[in-house]
């Protein structure tokens, strides 16, 4: 599967296909998209980066466990419902922040959002795993 | 409030590790503040308690439920949060002193003051639901410290033995408590105490009954479950002196005594009850009789004074419970101090074993004199608070009829061989002439001594000038909290002669014969019980031996490993699910109407039939995953068609990442590029493909046609902007209003990626092993083609 063209174009095709994938997540709340669908592109833009190169430049470039990485998401996700308990309401209930970066410009920041990433993490984390042990060389 | 005081011990098994590494075995003394600390705190309790009044504390956990963080303290929990933390004070400084320079000190230590904590929790939780929770992590918190060692077979086998045996009898208990919560219509024990007439006389009062009876004569080795305990003391001293001794098992009798009100006094609990505890306190102290390690004998005698126990509550009234609560005091009191004796024995002299030990007293006088007092109030005598408490049982049951003088004569029979037991334990080791112990013997260091000096001076203390204090602040408060109604208590150490006295005076004269026959006695109940040959013990291995063959059967019938016969079943089972209520109940969806359709989307059908007539027909396996692909791709398309983008778009994701990882797991197995299969088995599988699609068709079809509520949708697209701040409902839904269903969902993504990659490994191993042997013969060969050289 490693023909010239394919490694001359996959790698910048990952690094888009990844890009893409942030836009997806974060713009999901208002526009089509979210962590989940955000994640599986990145997982294939992963995936597609093992089949073209071989899979030690993906794990070097991840540079953590794929499976770690799914671990910390989920533990993001579960923080962030904790969070809600330090407002006294319950758990994994939505709270939203709009701190003004500059005059007139708000950013909204929400537990939503930090539950979202670490969804993207999950899903981006298990699939790559699973990808990338089934490609390994035995 | 009382809520954190429970979390407290937690808190600080967390430190103990720490401290441990810091500051080396010392760190029990800063430990015992913990227990110090609370008692203190606990203290503040008791005027209020002495009164009658009940403290009542609640946060909400699942209030939907009736489940909450609920705490009570009255006369019985307090009595036993002082217990728990009286104790619980020495007991970490002697496991500072039993276990000093031990690797594993840090662990043991924090282990300990969890279970603190969990049986803390367990006398003042409310809530049935959270006792059940602190009931059964004393369990967890037990199997950790009888597992301690856990290098040694024994004590691995005698860890999981009691985690089974407890662990079950909990979880029977749970559904009892569940029965409990219904009929009672509560789940809080402060409101289901005054409904005892309700459960009482409820149909299933019996069944109630056996499933709380189920967890508190497993909890408190209760014949025939008792074999646990006495093989629990594999686990090192200070948890024999605690756990199985004065708190863990006694929670079994805590139930009792807590549903008391509610369960209790009913024909069913006054025959089960002395049945259950007469034999084991005969069991009990029949096999103490027989052993020769001393740990094992007082194990026996706790198992007995458990029946014990359990006896006296089964007899019911107030004044068998005032005997089985000054009972389980002075028992607390004398058995905790008479093992850490023992530990502090077997520490110092290197072994157990009662006849090999003689004449220690001068070599160990503080321990000795530890051993005398508390055996003198195990023995029941005068000045000791054994006394007393033997007084108030011989008491309520010579004012009773022929069914209480029956049991009187199986307690003095108890009663005699317990008094054997505890002669045997204070006098064989100490007195007589000196035999050498395996190690140079000497006095235990302080931290050894005055944990068991304190609890047998208290119980000489508590009888003799204290009895009134602790009349009106523990003792009468706990029977009124047992009883449920006011109980005048009216203790002294003289009552002047009566048939409690002469009971009393029987009992010793017994004891004195137990003690010199001692020998006699060995041979003829080691006759007896080789006579029999089996025991519960035999049997808990024959039932473990028994369900793992069961398992091994089922597992064998239902894993054959065969990928194909899981996939059949699975569909199989799919198809009969989805048909079967549809042939049963004639429910089969209306023919739609044939919609019109634009060019393009007619093109988009084409695609997907043609697909799937490609996957069936295609030649070599690739070409059919890659057809599939096609498929799933023109129904992304469909929903893109419909206005569910984000489906599509999920769509699209999901059949790429499946094409591309079923073609590395089809490369991977090496399988033959086609699919050979025989007409029959083409046939079977077709037919069962089929069923479910056209199950699955119907279904849908059943569903579209089927009226719609719309509440749901109409919340959603109204609140989603508007409270959610987002437009996009679907992924509102997914990470704010069902959130808690998308945790799950990624719980179950990360855990498929786990075990994926386990699979996978596994896989690898064999292969791993051929290619280093390869290597190394590669290298061996360029070795010697060097010497050659």
């Amino acid at each position: 599967m490693n023909t010239l063209i394919l490694r001359t174009i996959v790698p910048l095709l990952t690094g888009l296909m990844v890009i893409y994938s942030i836009v997806v997540l974060l713009a999901g709340h208002n526009e089509p998209g979210g962590g989940f669908i955000g994640g599986l592109i990145a997982a294939s833009a992963f995936a597609l980066y093992g089949i073209a190169c071989g899979v030690a430049p993906v794990r070097r470039a991840l540079y953590f466990h794929p499976i770690s990485i799914a671990a910390f998401g989920m533990l993001l996700s579960a923080l962030s419902g904790v969070i809600s308990y330090y407002k006294g309401v319950p758990f994994l209930t939505g709270l939203w922040w709009f701190p003004e970066i500059a005059k007139g410009v708000e950013v909204p920041l929400s537990t939503p959002l930090m539950f979202d990433i670490g969804v993207w993490l999950v899903v981006v984390g298990s699939l790559v795993t699973i990808a990338l042990a089934l490609e390994e060389k035995e | 409030m009382i809520g954190y005081l429970v979390l407290t011990p937690f808190l600080a098994a967390l430190l103990a590790p720490v401290l441990v590494f810091l500051i080396g075995h010392r760190a029990s003394w800063i430990l015992a503040l913990v227990p110090g600390y609370l008692l203190y705190r606990f203290y503040e309790f008791v005027p209020a308690v002495a009164k009658g009044e009940t403290v009542l504390q609640s946060h909400e956990w699942m209030g939907g439920f009736g489940i909450n963080y609920s705490f009570m303290i009255d006369g019985l929990s307090l009595t036993f949060a002082f217990l728990i933390l009286g104790i619980g004070f020495f007991i970490v400084i002697y496991a500072g002193g039993y276990l000093k320079g031990h690797q594993k000190l840090g662990r043991f230590l924090a282990v300990l003051l969890a279970f603190m904590g969990s049986m803390l929790g367990l006398v003042v939780s409310d809530n049935l639901i959270t006792l059940f929770v602190f009931w059964e992590l004393t369990s967890i918190t037990s199997f950790l410290l009888i597992g301690f060692d856990n290098e040694r077979e024994a004590s691995r086998r005698a860890a999981l033995q009691a985690l089974i045996i407890t662990g079950l009898g909990g979880l029977v208990m749970l559904a009892g408590f569940a029965l409990i919560g219904l009929v009672g219509g509560t789940f809080e024990l402060s409101e289901l105490l005054s409904k005892g007439e309700v459960i009482k006389e409820h149909g299933l009062y019996s069944l109630m009954f056996w499933l709380v009876m189920a967890g508190a004569f497993t909890k408190s080795a209760q014949f025939p479950f008792h074999s646990w305990l006495p093989n629990a003391m594999e686990a090192p001293t200070p948890v024999s002196a605690y756990l199985h001794s004065a708190t863990m098992v006694k929670a079994g009798v805590f139930l009792l005594m807590r549903t008391y009100p509610m369960l209790g006094e009913t024909e069913l609990w006054e025959t089960v009850l002395p049945l259950f505890g007469g034999i084991t306190l005969l069991i009990g102290t029949v096999l103490a009789v027989r052993d020769k390690d001393m740990k094992l004998m007082l194990a026996y005698t706790t198992v007995a004074s458990l029946g014990l126990l359990v006896l006296m509550l089964g007899v019911g009234g107030a004044r068998a419970i005032e005997g089985a609560v000054l009972y389980l005091i002075a028992h607390s009191f004398f058995k905790g101090a008479l093992f850490m004796v023992v530990g502090t024995v077997d520490h110092e002299a290197g072994t157990r074993q009662i006849d090999k030990l003689s004449g220690l007293r001068s070599a160990m006088p503080i321990t000795a004199l530890a051993a005398a007092l508390a055996a003198l109030s195990m023995c029941g005598l005068p000045p000791f608070i054994g006394f007393i408490a033997k007084e108030s049982i011989y008491y309520s049951l010579t004012h009773g009829g022929l069914h209480e003088w029956t049991i009187a004569i199986v307690a003095i029979v108890g009663n005699a061989l317990m008094f054997g037991v505890a002669a045997s334990i204070a006098i064989r080791p100490f007195m007589g002439k000196w035999i050498d112990p395996p190690k140079a013997v000497h006095e235990g260091p302080v931290m050894l001594f005055l944990g068991p000096l304190v609890l047998s001076i208290t119980g000489l203390v508590t009888a003799v000038f204290a009895l009134n204090f602790m009349q009106t602040n523990f003792f009468s408060p706990m029977v009124n909290a047992v009883a449920g109604s006011e109980v005048k208590l009216d203790l002294h150490l003289w009552h002047g002669i009566n048939p409690a006295l002469i009971l009393s005076v029987i009992t010793v004269g017994l004891g004195i014969a137990v003690f010199v026959f001692t020998a006699n006695l060995k041979k003829f109940f080691d006759k007896v019980l080789n006579f029999i040959g089996w025991g519960p013990d035999k049997g808990f291995d024959q039932f473990i031996c028994c369900l793992t063959w069961f398992a091994a059967l089922i597992t064998r019938f239902l894993q054959t490993g065969q990928m194909r016969t899981y996939m059949r079943v699975t569909f199989f089972v799919t198809a009969l699910i989805l048909l079967v209520p549809m042939f049963k109940l004639n429910i089969w969806p209306k023919m739609p109407n044939f919609p019109e359709l634009r060019l393009w989307e007619i093109g988009v059908f084409v695609i997907l039939v043609v697909g799937i007539i490609q996957v069936v027909f295609a030649r070599t396996r690739l070409t059919a995953i890659i057809s599939l692909g096609i498929q799933g791709f023109s129904v992304a398309l469909i929903f893109m068609m419909f206005g569910a983008p984000d489906l599509s778009f999920t769509q699209f994701m999901v059949e790429t990442l499946s094409v591309v990882i079923i073609a590395l797991v089809l490369t991977r197995l090496k399988l033959m590029k086609q699919d050979r299969r025989s007409t029959a088995s083409l046939l079977f599988d077709g037919v069962v493909a089929l069923s479910v699609g056209v199950g699955m068709g119907t279904l849908l079809m059943n569903i579209t046609q089927a009226p719609i509520d719309l509440r749901l949708s109409e919340f959603f697209s109204t609140y989603s902007a508007a409270i959610a701040h987002g437009r996009n409902i679907v992924n509102v839904i997914l990470v704010d209003f069902r959130a808690i269903d998308t945790l799950g969902e990624i719980t179950v993504v990360l855990i498929t990626g786990v075990s994926a990659l386990a699979l996978i490994r596994v896989k690898a191993v064999p292969d791993r092993k051929t290619k280093t042997s390869q290597a190394s013969s590669k290298i061996a060969g360029s070795e010697a083609l060097k010497e050659t050289s």
